[in-house]
């Protein structure tokens, strides 16, 4: 049960060839330990984005880390497309599992449930379904003539989220982001960065206890201040747009890129 | 009725007026995080339908903390739509063809697509689940309004599979269409301020209903105006600082 560890070590755990699930900008995206992963360059990664990602999994695209991505979306926001991405998916440099938005968290909801796949309305008549092969459409059982999308479970090796607080007792706050509890409950182990680390249980408060991920879901635990940045985190901090754009700007050519991870490790660093 | 403004207004008011008006009679519609003139639209619904004492309007801005009051995650907003409760809500479209179908996802062949966007974000079930589903696209070019869209993000009609929702009407910049899921057709509606149906024609790549006389989109109203010159615009800096200051900007340039 979650032992708090070093930022590397937290990164040492994602390893080659695992799927990992990240979730939104929204929801607090784990960035310093991206760096840190990106240090380590684990390879063939296949990135669950729940449902969709930014500078996060343009960033792993762009080190070469990732070997699929499944996704609803890519996207810098209004520091427009995601340029690894989409330099990706002109040369087919991996394997492209486009989705749709509550199609990845019916998956993960299958998973949290233990059940092999979860219904889901619409979908019907997309080419996602001419290549999410994975995908099906069945009869409905109960009821006559009612074609039903099914998406299988989605079950990650890790869950990997950044979070205003954890407890030393490995209990972490979530508040109303329940996606990722769906996450942590479906991944196989739960990686959280934090910006704090407090003494007292954080389930001790009956008012607040519904918005905590209770430690038994949760493997390691690493502290990281501004973990998030330059992506916000909810309740703590605004996304910082101009290094947003810059990481646009920059990441247009591989070289600008690789520029750009290196001083992102050193800044993270010098923060730590 | 004062008529004073109705010459004075600028072609972004229009837009947002036409949403406002698009909304009409829905009580929970759902806007994307990027979205400021479809967000305007839906504020100045919430506006005049307080001031007019009709029902209220609850808007859920995707991603924003203020306007946002899901407590489940992410999953919550399509949960609410599959039980009915998001009676109206915005699509656009690197692509959109005259089967009402959108592309989200890129030209050329996939998934080696030449000109690649974000992605589908949750088009292919919202388009399905929402009754009230606008399209909205500013630019209004043939490149935009194809014959047919090189990727199915989310088909604008079905057969033989069960729906509630779908395309309701598309608004560009150009001119206001309506769309008739039984003929899997659209129908020019209008041609705002200054163009004309011809060019409407000209700049769409698929081939559509029209009467032999196109009226003008309405004006918006002076009561309208000032609502969405004051408290409307106030609202949105919230959400959309620039694109508020961007408002302000053109009236104090007019």
């Amino acid at each position: 049960m979650a032992d708090i560890v070093s930022l590397d070590a937290l990164a040492g755990e994602v390893k080659s060839g695992m799927k990992i699930a990240v979730p939104a900008d929204y929801c607090g995206v784990a960035m310093a330990a991206t760096a840190a992963i990106l240090a380590q360059q684990p390879q063939d990664l296949h990135l669950v984005c729940v449902p969709v990602t930014g500078m996060q999994g343009d960033m792993l695209i762009g080190a070469g880390l990732v070997g699929t991505i499944e996704t609803s979306a890519v996207t810098l926001g209004e520091a427009g497309g995601a340029p690894r991405f989409i330099d990706g998916v002109r040369r087919g440099a991996f394997r492209l599992m486009d989705a749709t938005c509550p199609a990845v968290h019916s998956g993960l909801i299958a998973a949290q449930k233990g059940v092999p796949f979860l219904p889901i309305r619409g979908i019907i008549g997309s080419d996602l379904l001419k290549t999410r092969t994975d995908w099906r459409i069945i009869d409905n059982p109960f009821a006559p003539d009612d074609p039903i999308v099914v998406v299988p479970a989605i079950q990650p090796d890790i869950a990997l989220f950044h979070a205003p607080e954890a407890d030393r007792f490995g209990n972490v706050r979530i508040g109303r982001r329940r996606e990722l509890v769906t996450m942590a409950h479906a991944a196989k182990a739960t990686l959280v960065t934090v910006e704090r680390i407090s003494e007292t249980s954080l389930l001790k408060d009956e008012n607040s206890a519904a918005g905590v991920l209770p430690a038994l879901y949760v493997e390691k635990i690493a502290q990281a201040p501004r973990g998030a940045w330059p992506i916000g985190l909810w309740g703590e901090y605004p996304s910082d747009p101009a290094e947003i754009a810059r990481y646009a700007a920059m990441a247009r050519t591989p070289e600008g890129f690789a520029a750009y991870v290196d001083g992102f490790a050193r800044r993270f660093a010098e923060a730590a | 009725m004062p008529t004073a403004t109705a010459q004075d207004y600028s072609a972004r008011e229009l837009l947002i007026a036409t949403v406002a008006d698009l909304l009409d009679g829905i009580r929970h519609v759902a806007v994307g995080a990027s979205s400021p003139i479809p967000a305007a639209g839906a504020m100045l619904l919430r506006a005049r339908n307080e001031l007019r004492g009709r029902e209220r309007v609850r808007i859920s801005i995707l991603g924003s903390q203020e306007h946002n009051f899901f407590t489940n995650g992410g999953v919550e907003l399509f949960d609410c739509a599959a039980q009915g409760r998001v009676d109206a809500f915005f699509l656009g479209g690197g692509q959109i063809d005259g089967q009402a179908n959108i592309n989200l996802v890129g030209t050329g062949h996939y998934p080696k697509t030449e000109v690649r966007w974000p992605g589908c974000f949750g088009s292919a079930f919202l388009y399905f689940v929402v009754p009230r589903v606008i399209l909205f696209r500013e630019e209004h070019s043939p490149r935009v309004f194809v014959d047919k869209v090189d990727y199915v993000s989310a088909a604008g009609t079905s057969e033989g599979v069960a729906r509630r929702g779908g395309p309701y009407a598309l608004l560009t910049g150009l001119a206001l269409f309506s769309f008739d899921p039984a003929r899997k057709r659209f129908t020019l509606k209008s041609v705002h301020r200054g163009v004309t149906a011809a060019e409407v024609r000209a700049q769409t790549g698929f081939d559509y209903d029209a009467a032999a006389e196109v009226p003008q989109t309405p004006a918006p109203d002076a009561a309208t105006l000032e609502l969405l010159r004051g408290r409307v615009t106030r609202e949105l800096a919230e959400t959309y600082p620039q694109f508020a200051e961007s408002l302000r900007g053109e009236r104090a340039a007019a």
